[in-house]
């Protein structure tokens, strides 16, 4: 945004936008060859995060429907991909697929467990799909620690390295202009390959007609139905959408991670992703990605410079660890936006002016009270 | 039989419990619309300030503390998140109710660290014979604490001009606030009551054959979340008997382990939400929940 402030207003707002886009994707092509392992680790956390952030967005921001089972969707991505690419080595079961359909696999295993709650993903909304879904957290915890043979019980599973190609993304080095690529610098671009298609698809289911239905349904779920959107249909739809990006995004965390464990996928990284995207901003792939890389790179800035930070000790000193220092914060921050800022991070960034996207008026305030009140 | 009969009263006792804090989860969602994602929280608070001074000052002021703080804790969420929400959308205030709890679970995890803390109550693990049936004190304590609260809050909320306060406003908001209902009061005082009765129930979650407070002590406490489903999230009646059955239910699958092997370790604490997904199937509002009805 350098440019002159006499600058007419509208011309360089239609580029704006785009042109940050791609100076962004050009600045994150070059990261693997500047950045250390520990930031490229932890940019590829943030990015998987964001693709299922995205998903999670779909579902809460954009339909309305609130979901704590995230958790849960990206656990069968995970260990999809580890039992479809796995071997039977460890005792374990595996098919021993290759990897990039296994992957394709587990995105699609994780649809299918969205799907079978439909019955109950396309009736309920509000806090009692909340609660059903805080169900399955408890009940994939259940299952991880005991199909041992799947999921390898309380130990976890090894993640078996992505091969693309007979190019294996793995530990084994290749040196590229003076830098030596590692498992982080590759998976980096495959990372980003994911996130830009996954940010792309989303973006274009927001803004065609099953966007319009989704937000109309959000809004008012009569009108809605009465206007001819599935309601029931839509709901479920959204739902294995949102739990297909959640099982891509848990692949990629589980190629991150080279070991899947149990523990992870538990309630805290539910909230975790309802954190996200109510800071970044609800029903925006932008605010997804915002806020996925605000929660997920808070706890590594906070662990690399917890010795320069006050309030902040390393693990196991008593004091405040980074984790939780980090989940103080984002957690202040869900309620500060919830009060403060609705829109979140992603209002604060300069944006296109759409003419559909006015101030609400008065009528239609008038109409939302009518709405809660018929609630009640 | 003598088995059955043990896990039953067990079960019924744990149910009384999980009944205290979904009615605490009801009675807000009644009085405010929200639903409140950190009510573990406020157990947990009412737990841990109870638990820490009960080595100072004995057992029963460290537990009236206890329950003042947890009502406290309650009473600033309201006034300092939920009345501070000028929206018109309480699916959003769900969520910040996400936020605290993501703030209050941490901060309460970090105090306990790995310390198992015990409430030093009087009854210890002592306990009650008739014929063969064995139980502990703390169950039978459990019990009759429970229903003592309930059937005080239900008669409070019938008899007394708070009770009809928060009746009004449950039915009408508008109406109820024209009438000379003061709303801020009625959800102020909700969210203290459910504050109060989540700290009794930390309690009795951490008694004996528990070993104490710990880590783990706010998974017991959502189970009170499929409980006020179960029964319906708007209907006091129905977190009683959505208490129960899920006490019932994670008794049972934890008693009879051994014969339902084949469903793996571990089975009592996923049984009570497989239970919620049935009733969900079956009625989508809850057992004696409001049918949600639509005039246009």
């Amino acid at each position: 945004m350098s440019e002159p402030l006499t600058a007419p207003r509208r011309a360089p707002r239609r580029y704006a936008l785009p042109a940050a886009a791609g100076a962004g994707l050009l600045v994150a092509l070059a990261l693997p060859f500047y950045l250390d392992r520990f930031w490229l680790q932890a940019g590829l956390f943030a990015m998987a995060a964001a693709i299922g952030a995205i998903g999670l967005n779909l579902l809460t921001g954009a339909t309305g429907q609130l979901s704590l089972g995230h958790a849960f969707f990206l656990a069968v991505g995970a260990y999809g991909y580890c039992a479809l690419a796995g071997g039977d080595e460890e005792g374990l079961t595996g098919l021993g697929l290759p990897t990039a359909v296994a992957a394709a696999g587990a995105v699609l295993l994780a649809g299918l467990a969205g799907g079978l709650l439909s019955p109950i993903a396309g009736r309920l909304s509000g806090a009692y799909l909340g609660i059903a879904t805080l169900a399955l957290i408890f009940i994939g915890q259940h299952l991880l620690f005991n199909a041992d043979d799947l999921t390898g019980g309380y130990n976890g599973r090894a993640v078996p390295p992505l091969e693309l190609f007979g190019y294996r993304f793995d530990d084994s080095e290749d040196v590229l202009l003076n830098v030596p690529f590692g498992a982080a610098e590759k998976l980096w671009y495959v990372g980003l390959a994911l996130l830009v298609a996954g940010a792309l698809f989303a973006r274009g289911v927001l803004r065609g007609r099953p966007g319009r239905a989704m937000n109309a349904l959000r809004d008012h779920r009569i009108a809605a139905g009465v206007m001819g959107v599935p309601v029931a249909r839509l709901r479920a739809g959204v739902f294995v959408l949102s739990s297909m990006y959640a099982g891509l995004a848990g692949v990629l965390l589980a190629l991150v991670f080279q070991r899947t464990v149990p523990e992870y996928f538990g309630f805290v990284l539910s909230l975790e992703y309802l954190a996200m995207i109510v800071v970044g901003g609800l029903g925006s792939v932008a605010g997804a990605v915002l806020g996925a890389a605000f929660v997920s790179l808070l706890p590594q800035v906070f662990m690399r410079y917890s010795e320069s930070l006050p309030l902040v000790s390393a693990t196991g000193d008593g004091g405040v660890a980074p984790g939780e220092a980090s989940r103080y914060l984002y957690g202040a921050a869900v309620v500060a936006v919830v009060l403060f800022l609705p829109g979140g991070l992603a209002r604060l960034a300069p944006r296109r002016r759409t003419p559909e996207k006015k101030e609400p008026s008065d009528a239609e305030d008038a109409i939302q009270t009518q709405t809660s009140a018929h609630r009640a | 039989m003598t088995t059955f009969v043990e896990l039953l009263i067990g079960g019924l006792s744990t149910g009384s419990v999980y009944a205290l804090i979904a009615l605490g989860f009801v009675v807000i969602f009644k009085a405010t619309e929200v639903v409140n994602f950190a009510h573990a929280s406020l157990l947990l608070a009412g737990g841990y300030v109870a638990a820490r001074l009960s080595g100072h000052i004995g057992f029963w002021p460290a537990l009236a503390v206890g329950i003042a703080g947890a009502a406290t804790v309650g009473a600033l969420v309201e006034f300092l998140v939920i009345r501070r929400y000028r929206g018109g959308e309480h699916s959003v205030l769900a969520i910040a109710t996400i936020g605290v709890d993501i703030v209050l679970l941490t901060e309460f995890t970090r105090l306990i660290g790995t310390d198992v803390l015990t409430l030093g109550d009087p009854w210890g693990d002592a306990v009650l014979t008739f014929g063969s049936v064995t139980v502990p004190q703390t169950r039978i304590a459990a019990l009759a604490a429970a229903a003592l609260l309930i059937t005080a809050f239900l008669l409070a909320f019938r008899y007394t001009s708070w009770g009809v306060a928060m009746r009004a406003a449950a039915e009408n908001r508008e109406a109820a606030a024209l009438m000379g209902v003061r709303l801020g009061r009625v959800s102020l005082s909700a969210w203290a009551v459910a504050g109060a009765l989540a700290a009794v129930a930390a309690l009795f979650l951490t008694v004996f054959p528990t070993p104490g407070l710990e880590r783990s002590t706010s998974f017991a406490a959502f189970k009170a979340f499929p409980a006020a489903i179960i029964g319906g999230l708007d209907s006091t009646a129905g977190a009683l008997a959505g208490g129960l059955i899920v006490g019932v239910t994670e008794a049972m699958a934890t008693g009879y382990q051994a014969e339902l092997s084949f469903l793996g370790r571990g089975l009592g604490d996923v049984a009570p939400y497989l239970v919620m997904l049935l009733v969900l199937l079956a009625r989508p509002a809850g057992l004696f929940g409001t049918r949600e009805l639509t005039r246009v």
